[in-house]
């Protein structure tokens, strides 16, 4: 039995933690907080483009390391923990690994070496209202050489430069990519929950665009980018959420209410300990989830959505009880909880709300009960 | 990252299996569980022939030292045995709690002599051993407790009660902790001693439990004389020695206890649901099968870390007290839902019409004490907050009071 990381990419987590410290302090998170023109931090944008994370997991014939994704997932963890402000998940979860898997050689060339280099940024539009974006509700129509439509919300829409964009074509949907410095694109920065990560409307007049994998494929297609998203987004998520633990334990210990630490209290311990129970579920599930990214095995789908649940539950609960432990001051601007508190709910409704995948669950466990 | 076993891991495993098939029937495709078909008495010595069997195809004791007539193994090897064993209606549960819990603290803490004469008996199965901490006053505090021993000459005398006793009515040894002096502090007042079941003054009473059955004993000790000699890790040190017997406790324990989310939603598919489908196919149910899911399988995969780490030669730590809190409030929540989807009908315990035969309310029941049995929820999340977050200790009241001062409630 292995089921762990191996002693390389430890290494490769504790250093993308230190550096992580420093290159995206609370203070550098809190420049994009504190202001509405800002998208992200570009600085440290860069810095990442640096150290080549961004093609971590592409393929070196495509201008990325050539690692694995069991290298991608502890940097997304070292991510989440920092809440780095920055579009790397739309970038590399979605938008890379949506290329890397439907994409033709020619469009592999033309974006990823790029796009390991910082200078392409990805985002995912396909959201335009409330609910699952479906072939029955979506209005944006490609026409097989352009887009029409708006989406909303679309997660680092300001910022990027080109967009996977959800269309109906045909008689189904299709994913197109748009070069967003094109004709026809317009984007709008829009207020969200969290401000630490930019969104906005984007719209499309008569944009050009071009398909990515099969025609009239859209759908099923992204829910196979959003499998391998989602285990991504786990360790982000999981990364988060100890995060939020640390910060809870360590306030429990130094805080003292009727003459005592707050942390001997059972009513405190008990709400971290559940803190803690919900995280090494979490932490399981998306261990088994990178397991299944990582060797291409067919229990993806099924591991992908016990990750994202479990990550889900784990972040919310955790980022909603730090508050709490700390009282009065967790509901000021000025401690950290907050920042928490608002990613949560970001990651956990992007690609999909965790009640949608509960369904997707329940269908991909029967699928495999059929077989 | 992967699941397989080292070349030495894989070849004790396929020893295992070769031998359990041998020996004992798997559960897969029962019908009626081993226990349940025989009588009391002829479970008990198949019980006893098996765990002969064991021994002598050397699977018994596998992590002691070979000089105890262990394997001197590693733990890993233990958790291997038992996932094959698992899988098979082997009757081992008369042998858990004296092969994990009590012999371990006996060679930890015997004479050569006493080693000589008790461990090699366990461990063939001709004797079974129990465990008597808990009594009605001091559970999840057993430190409080007040059945006390009596220096007289070479011996001391015994009197008090302990309570959920897991079969003392066929145990032939047990180990029982008592306080011995009542003027130190609570902690410091205890010691260990081992005692023959058989010797006089000893009552062994079933309990009934809220379930109806009875699992567990209460034992009243009335002038029972036991030897200084079998006093372990000497007089006060009671407490220390307890230490090493629950230590060993977290590794005993594990595995499903009832029906889980796969058992329900098969189950789900035949009854009726709320649209004029099937229950398997109502929204609200899905939703909660996904979060059953999770947790099952989260825990089974945390098993799996644990696992990695034994096979690295690393000692798990207390993050194993996750398993029980999960498990326990997990079945409990399982059948609570399935007794309640069925509305009126779900009260029904008649085996003559509850689906699967009343499996589901009698799980329910049995839940309730499983989040009680071998440390409470509360207890366990205690230990996660301390021992593995580090957060300060309660305040503690009976620390530097002599223990017959200390308030007690009634």
């Amino acid at each position: 039995m292995n089921f762990d990381f191996s002693d390389d990419q430890k290494y490769l987590k504790e250093q993308a933690r230190k550096f992580l410290s420093e290159q995206s302090s609370m203070a550098v998170v809190r420049t994009v907080l504190n202001d509405e023109q800002k998208s992200h931090d570009a600085g440290l944008w860069k810095a990442i483009a640096d150290m080549g994370w961004l093609g971590a997991a592409i393929p070196e014939e495509f201008g990325g390391l050539g690692l694995g994704e069991l290298e991608l997932c502890v940097l997304a963890e070292e991510m989440g923990r920092s809440l780095a402000p920055v579009p790397w998940a739309s970038t590399v979860y979605f938008f890379a690994e949506a290329i890397k898997i439907a994409g033709t050689d020619a469009q592999k060339t033309a974006i990823l070496p790029k796009l390991a280099e910082g200078g392409v940024i990805g985002c995912v539009a396909a959201s335009e209202g409330p609910g699952e974006p479906r072939a029955t509700n979506l209005k944006t129509v490609f026409d097989g050489t352009s887009v029409t439509g708006m989406k909303v919300p679309v997660t680092d829409g300001d910022c990027a430069t080109h967009a996977l964009v959800l269309a109906k074509h045909q008689d189904g949907t299709s994913l197109v990519i748009v070069d967003l410095s094109g004709a026809g694109v317009e984007a709008k920065a829009i207020k969200t929950f969290d401000p630490t990560r930019s969104h906005a409307t984007l719209t499309f007049t008569k944009a050009p665009a071009q398909l990515l994998g099969e025609a009239g494929d859209g759908e099923a297609l992204l829910h196979r980018v959003y499998d391998r998203a989602a285990v991504l987004l786990a360790f982000e998520q999981i990364g988060g959420s100890q995060a939020c633990l640390d910060m809870a334990t360590d306030y429990a210990k130094g805080r003292y209410a009727f003459s005592r630490q707050i942390g001997s209290f059972q009513a405190i311990k008990h709400k971290l300990a559940d803190m803690y129970v919900a995280l090494e579920i979490a932490r399981s599930n998306a261990f088994y989830g990178a397991w299944a990214l990582s060797s291409d095995a067919p229990e993806l789908p099924l591991a992908a959505a016990a990750a994202r649940i479990a990550a889900c539950d784990a972040y919310y609960l955790a980022s909603k009880e730090n508050i709490q432990t700390h009282g009065g001051m967790g509901f000021t601007w000025d401690v950290d909880c907050h920042l928490y508190y608002r990613r949560a709910k970001l990651l956990a409704v992007q690609a999909g709300a965790p009640s949608l995948w509960k369904e997707k669950l329940v269908r991909r466990l029967e699928m495999r009960n059929a077989a | 990252m992967d699941f397989n076993d080292t070349p030495e891991e894989a070849a004790f495993r396929q020893r295992a299996q070769a031998f359990l098939a041998a020996q004992v029937e798997p559960r897969a495709g029962q019908t009626e569980s081993l226990q349940k078909r025989l009588s009391d008495k002829e479970y008990m010595l198949a019980a006893k022939a098996y765990q002969k069997a064991k021994a002598e195809n050397g699977f018994a004791g596998i992590t002691w030292p070979k000089e105890q007539g262990g394997l001197g193994l590693a733990p890993i090897f233990s958790v291997i045995f038992g996932q094959e064993e698992g899988k098979f209606d082997a009757p081992a549960g008369p042998f858990t709690i004296g092969l994990g819990m009590c012999v371990p603290t006996v060679i930890a803490f015997a004479t050569d002599a006493q080693k000589e004469r008790h461990v090699g008996p366990a461990l063939r199965g001709e004797e079974i051993w129990c465990q008597l901490f808990s009594e009605p006053s001091a559970g999840s505090d057993v430190a409080g407790l007040k059945t006390k021993a009596v220096r007289d000459g070479d011996d001391w005398v015994i009197n008090g009660q302990k309570v959920w006793t897991s079969g003392a009515h066929y145990s032939d040894w047990g180990i029982v902790l008592v306080r011995t002096n009542a003027d130190k502090a609570k902690h410091k007042g205890l010691s260990m001693f081992f005692i023959d079941m058989k010797s006089p003054g000893i009552e062994v009473r079933p309990i009934h439990q809220m379930s109806g059955g009875s699992n567990f004993n209460e034992v009243y000790f009335t002038d029972v004389r036991v030897p200084n000699s079998q006093m372990l890790g000497g007089e006060g040190n009671g407490w220390s020695v307890a230490l090493v017997t629950l230590m060993n406790e977290r590794l005993a324990v594990g595995g499903s206890p009832g029906p889980d989310y796969k058992e329900i939603f098969e189950w789900a598919k035949t009854m009726p649901g709320q649209d004029g489908g099937t229950l398997a196919e109502d929204q609200s149910f899905r939703q909660k099968v996904a979060d059953w899911f999770v947790r099952a399988e989260g825990y089974k995969l945390a098993k799996f870390r644990t696992m990695t780490a034994l096979s690295k030669g690393q000692t798990p730590g207390p993050e194993s007290s996750i398993g029980k809190i999960i498990t326990a409030n997990q079945l409990q929540d399982i059948t609570h839902n399935a007794m309640e989807s069925m509305d009126h009908f779900g009260i029904i315990t008649d085996a003559a019409y509850a689906p699967s035969e009343g499996v589901f309310q009698q799980s329910h029941m049995w839940a309730a004490g499983l989040r009680i049995a071998g440390g409470t929820d509360e207890i366990l999340k205690n230990i996660i907050a301390e021992r593995i977050l580090g957060l300060p200790g309660d305040v503690r009241v009976d620390k530097d009071v002599a223990f017959k001062d200390l308030p007690s409630g009634r």
